[in-house]
């Protein structure tokens, strides 16, 4: 992939790819294009080469509500919950875009959220930020998608919050969901990624199982602090 | 930079559309739609001020008209002695107890932060006592004036001091409740603040419309006086008649040409006086703080300017503008209207110009108000030949066409829709843009 | 006792079922500013005419049914015309949004833009208007005048005061609780709807779920016109139909939408209450009132009124540049549809 924001390229000949059931972890310093790479691969920015695949079917000439209909479900880092609408009705929202009945799904959801199940009818804008976290993820899911976008989704999360939200993570993968996440979090991200990628200017400087990085001395050093 | 030649060409246009007024109706009216023309520049450069240079949003032009109007009134209707006598010292007590009620109230709100949330109380008591107040000591005077005499006068009328004054005083008034609205409504969100100032310009027009005591209300003030001749008095002077024959025009056409000479000449010297001082303005480092602030108010902020300060500065600047036109209008009509105030015609129109002429600029400014003021008067005239010359098929007596001739006052508001919204869309910077200084 | 229920009829006929009346109205009419205003984010000044043209549009197919000689027994013709003139309005109001609105909210250009481009819209609509119908006042209102009588009522109870209810008033607070139901019904219980609350919400999000914001345009501007056309039509109705007050309407309106929070439709709706009573509560004379109350030693000699009746509007005004002062965001804030 290579791409960017008018002239300036931000992405410069990255490839970032996760198979069915995996977690792929991308971190980097801030920066790097990490978020810039996660909305190229959605559709929300042009890419000027390179391709973006899903299940052998290219979809780089897709708008992102294609691929949604293409099996790609995102999270955004922020304003990622309809504040003013409860946590059903976000749910519903996030399967909009379907024909078919929606129950089934929201009670998996809910079997996976329990505690969205509790508040199945408060509005999402007075959840705490780990709740609205988990309504974001659970409005993704609604289109039963075959890779899961994640930008930071632990962004401004508690440790404790953010070690339940990764166990879910890792529960959705388990149903076969292939995820692809950029974190802040790196060291705490890459101990459950299948794969990590080290994004540094818009490159992949190292690619590996989330383990091997950890215990590479280099990227230690030099992103995760020793 | 827009070339001169752009601006040469718009304006030569103006004038040759005047001409053929002239020539094709007659003089008289294309003197009268140029006076007005002026004016409408005069209060399209006090919006450009407020919109142009800084970015407000000022929906209740027609309120600063209307006390420009009120002050051209006051100063110079000789007072009424009659209603003086039976009103005038209860109507100044409650002028009194207004003013210390207002001071007051002022005080004791600086004074009861302590209370935070029930900081208001107070406060409101104190307003409410002081309206009790000024309800009884002027309700029966009010009474009083307006019985006296109620069909001739009625009102306490002014001060008879000359016209001119008034012109001084309207932009004075004006600043001052100018300051008073921006003082409470500046802080507001752009869109908020239009629609808070068209409400205060609506208050505003329905105290001149109901304190019969004050301006006649809907009775009108007939006989301002004029600062210029009056026709009749010219058709007697034998100099003027001299002048006519010489000029080869009847002494009645000419006097009234004449007349309207003289408020244009008035006018335009007030006009070039604002130019200059809006110029002026604009280029000074003031202007350029001010464009500064318009095109990011955080920054400015953030570089310790104090952006409030400005704001209101250059809303009172603007407001005694309009304020001053207004004083103008009225001495031009000669009388003072009350119903004859709407929002359409005295704020939107005048947005129409700004934005037609282009905002920022005060030569587009003043293109503005005249081409905008020359299509609201001569878009009845060039409807009804437009209607004739497209109907000629149907009898004079076909109701199509009698509708269709009876309704053509109101193309000018389909005019005034469809002008702002193609500017809008293909020249939304206006006919003579903003200049890069 | 007698006395109380006196003064209480008084109230009732004067305060009471008037500002329930007008307080519909404005409801109906800040609702639609409120919808536009959560959806497009604009302030549409241009909503006032809207209210005009709806009624000019009922009043016109009103005389062509009449004309056939169709009328709705002992209710206003005017009924049966409100959902072809609704039609007509929301056609209208189609048309200005793809000529007009689109092209801006595609530009994603700034609110002041917007409200000025608004203006524009207003004034080619008062022309039109006043073109299609001219400029004079229009009465349109037949069936039965009253569903009571002062007379009767006097009858019936036997109280000095009479308590009259007029058809329209029936009528127009009927049909707004309907409208009112069906609205919230729409946006709370049906896809579309919810789809247009998730958009007002966030605008982004909404997009990557797949809504479409070019048909959450057109059914914002679809609810505008019924609600436009069925305001301004019950207006002209109670109140006979004259052009040029609808450019004064707008700003009651305004302060209605503004004082429970622009954007949020409840409050639209107590904002529109607020402001109505207000409106009668000070401009209404209540020496009757204390006449009934107080013994007669204390009878007042004054008419005890806030304010003359000339300044009913200007109340909502004062409201409308309070509510701004002291809270913008309205009693309801932070919360649209």
């Amino acid at each position: 992939m290579i791409g960017g924001y008018g002239n300036a390229n931000i992405l410069n000949d990255c490839t970032i790819s996760v198979d069915q059931g995996e977690i792929a972890v991308v971190v980097g310093p801030n920066g790097a294009g990490k978020s810039t790479a996660m909305k190229a691969i959605f559709g929300m920015l042009n890419l000027k080469q390179g391709q973006i695949v899903i299940n052998n079917e290219d979809v780089t000439k897709l708008e992102p509500q294609e691929r949604v209909l293409k099996g790609m479900g995102f999270v955004p880092q922020s304003n990622n919950v309809f504040t003013t609408m409860t946590v059903e009705e976000n749910l519903e929202m996030g399967g909009y875009i379907r024909r078919d009945e929606l129950a089934d799904t929201i009670a998996q959801i809910y079997d996976l959220f329990p505690v969205l199940k509790e508040k199945y009818h408060q509005e999402a804008g007075e959840l705490s930020g780990g709740q609205r976290q988990q309504v974001a993820v659970g409005r993704a899911l609604m289109t039963n998608p075959q890779v899961l976008l994640l930008d930071e989704p632990t962004a401004g999360v508690s440790p404790i919050v953010m070690d339940e939200l990764f166990d879910k993570i890792i529960e959705i993968a388990e149903t076969g969901v292939a995820i692809l996440m950029v974190e802040q979090n790196a060291r705490q991200a890459l101990n459950i990624a299948d794969k990590g990628f080290v994004m540094v200017q818009g490159e992949n400087k190292y690619i590996d199982s989330g383990k091997a990085l950890l215990e590479n001395e280099e990227v230690r050093k030099a992103f995760l602090g020793g | 930079m827009i070339s001169t030649k752009r601006k040469v060409f718009l304006f030569s246009f103006m004038g040759l559309a005047l001409v053929c007024v002239g020539l094709l109706q007659s003089w008289n009216v294309a003197l009268a739609i140029f006076n007005m023309c002026i004016i409408s520049a005069i209060m399209t450069l006090g919006v450009n001020i407020q919109w142009g240079y800084a970015g407000l949003f000022n929906a209740g032009i027609m309120g600063f008209t209307i006390i420009g109007g009120l002050a051209a009134v006051l100063v110079s209707i000789p007072p009424v002695e009659a209603t003086w006598a039976v009103g005038g010292t209860n109507i100044l007590l409650g002028l009194i107890i207004l003013i210390t009620t207002i001071l007051i109230a002022i005080t004791v709100w600086k004074k009861t932060k302590s209370l935070e949330r029930y900081r208001y109380l107070p406060t409101i008591l104190i307003i409410i006592i002081g309206y009790a107040l000024i309800r009884i000591t002027t309700g029966p005077a009010i009474e009083a004036i307006e019985n006296t005499e109620a069909a001739k006068t009625g009102y306490l009328g002014g001060l008879g001091l000359p016209i001119l004054l008034s012109w001084i005083v309207g932009g004075v008034f004006a600043a001052g409740v100018a300051w008073v609205i921006g003082k409470i409504t500046l802080e507001l969100r752009s869109d908020y603040l239009a629609i808070a100032t068209l409400g205060i310009s609506g208050i505003i027009l329905y105290i001149v419309k109901n304190e019969d005591w004050l301006t006649r209300g809907v009775k009108n003030v007939n006989g301002i006086p004029r600062p210029v001749p009056y026709e009749i008095n010219l058709q007697n002077e034998l100099w003027f008649q001299n002048l006519a024959t010489f000029i080869n025009v009847p002494v009645r056409d000419f006097s009234t040409i004449f007349v309207k000479c003289c408020y244009s000449a008035l006018f335009l010297t007030v006009l070039f006086f604002f130019v200059w001082l809006s110029e002026k303005a604009l280029r000074s480092p003031w202007g350029r703080m001010m464009r500064a602030i318009r095109d990011n108010e955080i920054a400015a902020r953030a570089m310790g300017k104090n952006v409030s300060k400005r704001h209101l500065q250059v809303f009172v600047l603007g407001s005694a503008m309009i304020g001053v036109a207004g004083a103008m209008m009225t001495t031009l009509e000669g009388q003072f209207t009350p119903m004859s105030f709407t929002p359409l015609r005295y704020t939107f129109v005048i947005w129409v110009m700004v934005i037609v002429g282009g905002s920022g600029n005060n030569l587009g400014s003043i293109l503005g108000g005249f081409l905008i003021w020359f299509f609201w008067v001569e878009s009845e005239p060039i409807g009804i030949w437009l209607i004739s010359s497209t109907t000629g098929i149907l009898a004079d007596n076909h109701p199509v066409r009698v509708h269709l001739i009876e309704s053509v006052a109101h193309m000018r508001y389909m005019t005034m829709g469809i002008i702002l919204l193609l500017v809008l869309r293909f020249a939304p910077k206006g006919l003579i843009p903003e200049e890069k200084l | 006792m007698v006395d109380i229920l006196n003064s209480l009829t008084l109230l009732t006929n004067y305060i009471i079922i008037p500002g329930l009346t007008y307080g519909s109205q404005l409801a109906l009419g800040a609702l639609g500013i409120t919808m536009v205003y959560a959806v497009l984010r604009f302030s549409n000044f241009a909503h006032g005419e809207l209210m005009s043209f709806g009624a000019m549009s009922t009043i016109l197919i009103t005389w062509l049914f009449q004309s056939y000689g169709l009328t709705f027994g002992f209710l206003p013709t005017a009924l049966l015309a409100i959902p072809f003139a609704a039609t007509i309005t929301i056609l209208y109001c189609l048309a200005t949004n793809s000529l007009v609105y689109e092209y801006y909210r595609e530009k994603k250009i700034d609110p002041t833009t917007y409200l000025i481009i608004s203006v524009g819209v207003l004034f080619f609509t008062a022309g039109l208007i006043r073109f299609i119908i001219g400029p004079d006042d229009r009465k349109f209102n037949d069936g039965n005048r009253f569903i009571l009588k002062a007379r009767e009522f006097k009858e019936l109870t036997g109280l000095n005061e009479g308590l009259a209810i007029k058809t329209t008033q029936g009528i127009t607070i009927g049909i707004t609780i309907c409208l009112v139901i069906l609205l919230f019904w729409f946006l709370n219980r049906t896809r579309t709807g919810k789809s247009m609350r998730a958009y007002s919400d966030n605008e982004d999000l909404a997009l990557l779920s797949g809504i479409n914001p070019k048909k959450v345009v057109i059914i914002t501007w679809v609810i505008t016109g019924i609600l436009a056309t069925v305001a301004g039509a019950l207006y002209g109705l109670d109140k006979s139909y004259k052009p040029f007050i609808y450019m004064y309407l707008v700003l009651p309106v305004f302060a209605s939408a503004i004082l429970g929070g622009v954007g949020n439709p409840i409050g639209a709706i107590v904002g529109g209450y607020v402001i109505a009573f207000s409106e009668l509560i000070f401009t209404f004379a209540y020496k009757k009132v204390a006449g009934y109350l107080l013994p007669e030693s204390l009878a007042p000699t004054g008419l005890i009124q806030f304010l003359s009746t000339d300044y009913k509007i200007a109340v909502s005004f004062v409201i409308l540049v309070i509510v701004l002062l002291v809270k913008p965001t309205g009693i309801f804030s932070g919360k649209t549809i």
